[in-house]
Parts: structure tokens; sequence; C-alpha cells
């Protein structure tokens, strides 16, 4: 046991050691891999507090279906609000790398397919990522043919033409005819849905809508608007129903049994605060991701104006030019530009690598709008968004080391199947809505995006029947084993 | 790999989801619990430590007793009694 624990301490050593030693070679070669060594260590920094707190988006919705236990949801509830305010201080003072989404139903049905996703899967994009570094071999599989590969798979291929309206294809033909985008990256279904549908969308940013930039007039709407009334009012209106549904009859039976009679609102209020403190690890988590999220916002933004840039695509430029790296064709899109959210993000870097690797094989991928015009495709030494999710599973394996937690786990019989089918619906579910439960749902909403909140509707559905599914499935097997009772 | 859930005595079981990940030992661990008469109680071993947190809280909401919990060899063994 002493042994073990020597052991799982000298490789978290090792782990650390190895990523300052990557991060110092980067330094050492080019000043502008600043950015990209600060995209390692916020993930490193994510993932540990993912593995402490436990933090993973699908146990949300799941455990509450599944088991009646709030303590994720409202984990992610609390995370939501800090991080809105964070957020809305950034955006006051112009250091918000935040920017919405295109708002349609199809936020909705794509929400609705990762959530059906990652209920299968066991685990969220981002709890996929942490629950690799803790050794579970079925979130690899879920991450690597799902997010990945699935995800690179789905926006080069046209099989889903059929699917597509006619207006749609008009659509996209008139802006190709105009000259963006270029008609030589027009080659899939999902060209077609972005240039003749998701571009049509508005996007909303509660700010900056006429009603609310009038009403609150100055810096005030960005606290009033995107914090308050994107995040924090529907959040505690969700922390309560979840009280309301899944809490309040056993607290107050309890409450009642301790008082020895009536109970009244000042025991539900009690309620409502045991539910949120009833999982300190979760919910302290739920405070330090907020803060740290917001904080990722600010240093990256600060990046951006020391560089003089606002893309790590353009610093790939700038290096190429001086003869310091030779970037090859197609690594920056055609627009100059690689995958930089200038957040935390998890499913896009993961579509690269995805593609990166497919090509390998001979398929070009560079001929869509996802990786030709919007993303690049850059060599994964030097993306800087897939950086950030190595970080994530080295800094969860880190705390999972230190905690004695860290098992190699492969997966067996019927977990191929959940981890592949849900690692394949994630990464569909997260292409139409340009995101996942991070990029969609998380940084949405806390930016004042009301898009999030349509996602995680869809997160929620999806996930009610990824349950319901699973519930069958075990209730079989469990009167199989009683058979001999 | 394959779930147990077995009797192995009077008012006692076990249940054994080593190698699942989440959400299977939670949904197993309730099921069980379902199945089972109030005063039994059931041996739970897993080797997946985010469903220890979702079992534990699920055992206090319900009114369940968590007896005892250990970890040995990677293993968790968790001995519930049903409330």
């Amino acid at each position: 046991m002493e042994n073990e624990e020597k052991k799982n301490k000298m490789w978290a050593f090792l782990i650390t050691g190895a990523l300052i030693l990557i991060s110092f070679m980067y330094y050492k070669a080019n000043v502008f891999y600043m950015y990209l060594i600060a995209y390692i260590w916020f993930g490193f920094t994510y993932g540990m507090m993912l593995q402490y707190g436990r933090f993973c988006f699908a146990s949300a919705s799941r455990d509450l279906f599944a088991a009646g236990v709030p303590r994720m949801a409202v984990g992610v509830l609390v995370a939501l609000m800090f991080f809105s305010i964070i957020q809305a201080t950034l955006a006051s003072t112009n250091m918000s790398t935040f920017h919405a989404a295109p708002f349609g139903i199809h936020t909705l049905i794509a929400g609705l397919i990762f959530g059906m996703g990652m209920v299968l899967a066991g685990g969220c994009a981002s709890g996929s990522l942490y629950k690799i570094g803790e050794g579970n071999m079925t979130s690899a599989v879920a991450a690597f043919f799902g997010l990945c590969i699935g995800q690179a798979v789905f926006v080069d291929v046209n099989w889903f033409n059929p699917l597509i309206p006619q207006s749609w294809v008009d659509s996209a033909a008139r802006k190709v005819a105009s000259g963006f985008p270029p008609a030589d990256k027009m080659s899939s279904s999902f060209d077609t849905y972005l240039a003749g549908y998701v571009w049509d969308k508005p996007s909303i940013q509660l700010s900056h809508e006429k009603v609310f930039s009038e009403a609150f007039p100055g810096v005030a709407k960005y606290f009033v608007a995107d914090a308050l009334i994107n995040a924090i009012i529907p959040a505690t209106v969700l922390l309560v129903v979840i009280y309301y549904f899944f809490m309040r009859k056993g607290f107050i039976k309890k409450r009642a049994k301790q008082k020895g009679g009536q109970t009244g609102f000042g025991d539900h209020v009690a309620g409502v605060w045991n539910m949120i403190t009833a999982s300190k690890r979760t919910t302290i988590m739920g405070v330090i991701i907020g803060i740290v999220a917001g904080l990722h916002i600010l240093v990256m933004k600060g990046m951006q104006i020391r560089f003089g840039v606002n893309n790590f695509g353009q610093l790939l430029t700038r290096m190429d030019k001086a003869g310091d790296i030779t970037l090859k064709a197609g690594e920056v899109s055609v627009k100059g530009t690689i995958f930089d959210p200038g957040y935390w993000y998890i499913t896009s870097q993961e579509g690269q690598l995805g593609a990166w690797v497919l090509e390998k094989f001979g398929w070009n991928m560079r001929d869509n709008i996802f990786f030709g015009v919007n993303n690049g495709l850059p060599e994964p030494v030097r993306n800087p968004a897939l950086w950030m999710s190595i970080g994530i599973i080295f800094g969860a394996m880190v705390m999972a080391r230190l905690s004695n937690e860290f098992k190699f786990k492969m997966p067996k019989g019927e977990l191929w199947v959940w981890g592949l089918v849900g690692g394949i619906l994630m990464g569909w579910g997260s292409r139409p809505s340009l995101g996942c439960n991070i990029g969609a749902f998380f940084i949405r909403i806390a930016g004042g995006d009301p898009s999030g909140w349509l996602y995680g509707v869809g997160m929620i559905g999806g996930a009610f029947i990824g349950v319901k599914f699973f519930n069958w499935w075990s209730e079989r097997k469990m009167a199989k084993e009683m058979e001999s009772f | 790999m394959a779930m147990k859930f077995e009797k192995t005595g009077e008012g006692t079981y076990m249940l054994d989801v080593c190698g699942y990940v989440c959400p299977h030992p939670q949904i197993y661990c309730k099921k069980s619990l379902e199945k089972m008469s109030e005063g039994d109680v059931v041996e739970v071993i897993l080797d997946n430590p985010s469903s220890v947190e979702t079992i534990m809280q699920m055992c206090d909401q319900v009114g369940h007793d968590v007896l005892d919990k250990k970890t040995e060899g990677g293993k968790i063994h968790m001995k519930i009694k049903k409330g």
C-alpha cells in the first residue's frame, strides 16, 4: 500500500516535470509559444479541478434522473453563476474573448444528441478527458473514436445531403457566387448547413440587445443582462426546482423529525442551502472552476494584446515568415487562423486531431469549411487548444495519482459499445451547435448568450432518454441475476 | 466482465460492479436496493471512484445507512443497510 502511494507520487511528479520541461522547450523555441504554454497550464488546472470535484456535466443531469442525486447539477449551476460574474467583469473592461453563437433550433437538437451520447459514454466532453486521466479507457474510446474521428468524419462527408432543404443549398450557393466561402471548400453536408443555414442565423448576446443596452447603459448591461438575467436568475430558479423535486421531501421529513413538529419557509431555505453544501468538494470546485475559467479568458486576451494578434494562427504565420517553423499548406485556414477559442473549449480541437489522423490515411480534410475556412488544421504539436485538452488529461492524472485513485481500466464487453456509440453521438452532437457541454452550454450561458440554455435543455432531454435506456438495460440484467434467488 | 448480484445469506447480498464506469455502478446499486427488503445489507464492490460520491449521497437522501466503506487493492467495498 505504501509502495503504491510512493509510486503514485513519483508518477505525479514525473508528469508535472515533463510538462514543465515541454513548456520550457516551447519557450526556448520561440517566445510566441507562451500563448500555447498558457493553454497547457490552464488545461492542467482544469484537469486537476475536474478530477478533484468529480466534475462531469453528464453526471449533472444523469445522476438526477438515475439516482435522484443533485450533487453535480448543483456544482455546475454554482460554477455557472460565478463564471458569469467574472465574464461580465471582463466584458466591462473590454478583456473578454467571448463571442455569441448563431441562435436556432439546431442548438436544441444538437444538445439532445449530445445528451444521449454523454450518458452512454459515461462522461461529457470534459468529463471524458478527466476520466482518461484516471485511467478509464472507456472514456478514451469515446474521446478518440467519437469526439476525434467521429467529429472529423461528420464535417467532411455528404451523407446527410438528403436531409438538407433546398433553401439551404440555394443560400449557400449565393454566398459561394459572391466569393465567400471559396467554392473549393464546399464539399460536405456540413458545409451547406453552415453556409446555407447557420450563417444566416442571428447571434444574441443580451448586453448587445437594444432593450438591455438602453435600459442599462455603460458596463451595467454586462452585469445585469449577461450575468444576472441570462445566468444567475435562471440558475437560481433551477436550484429551487431541483430542491423541490429531488430533495424537499426527504429533507423536510428529517427536519420535522428533528424539530418534532411543523416546518415552514425557513426550513425550505435551509434545505436549499443543505443541498448546495451537501457535497462541499463539488461545490467548492464549482466556485473555483468558475473563477479559473474567467482568469483563462483574461490571460488569453492579455497575450493577444501583448503580441498584437487576435488568433494564434497569426503568430504561426509570423514564425513561418521568420523561418522558425515551416508551415504546411492548410495548417492555417484561408483566413490565416487556426482554432483558438481564447477560453475553455473541448471538442473542436479533438476534431482537428481526428482529421490529422485521417489525413495520414489519405483522406483530404482541408476541402471543407470547418477545417479549411474556420479552424485550420495545424500539426498537433502546434495546436494550442489541443494542448489544453492534453493538459486536462495530465492534470487529472496527477490529481488521481496524488489521491491514489488512478486505475488503468480497459473497456470490456458492453462498455466498448457504450463508449463507441456514446462518443460518436457526442461528436455528432457537438458539431451542429458549434460546441459541447463547455463551448455551447457553460461558456455561452455565462457570456450572456441564451442559446446556451437551448443547448442545456436539449442535453437534459438527451440525458433523460439515455437514463431511460440504461434503466431498461440494467433491469433486464438484474432480473437475470435474480433468477436463482 | 459481468455484473454480479448474489444472495449471500439471509438478508445479505453482494453486488460486484468492478470494471464498470459511470453511470452503471450507481444504477445497479439503486436497483439492488430496490429489490431488497428494509434492514437487508448489500456489500457493493466497485472500482470507479466517481460513483462512490453519488452512491453515498443517494443513501443519505433515501435513508439507507452506509455501514462501512474501505478500499482494498484498488477496489472499493461499501456495506449498505437498506433503510
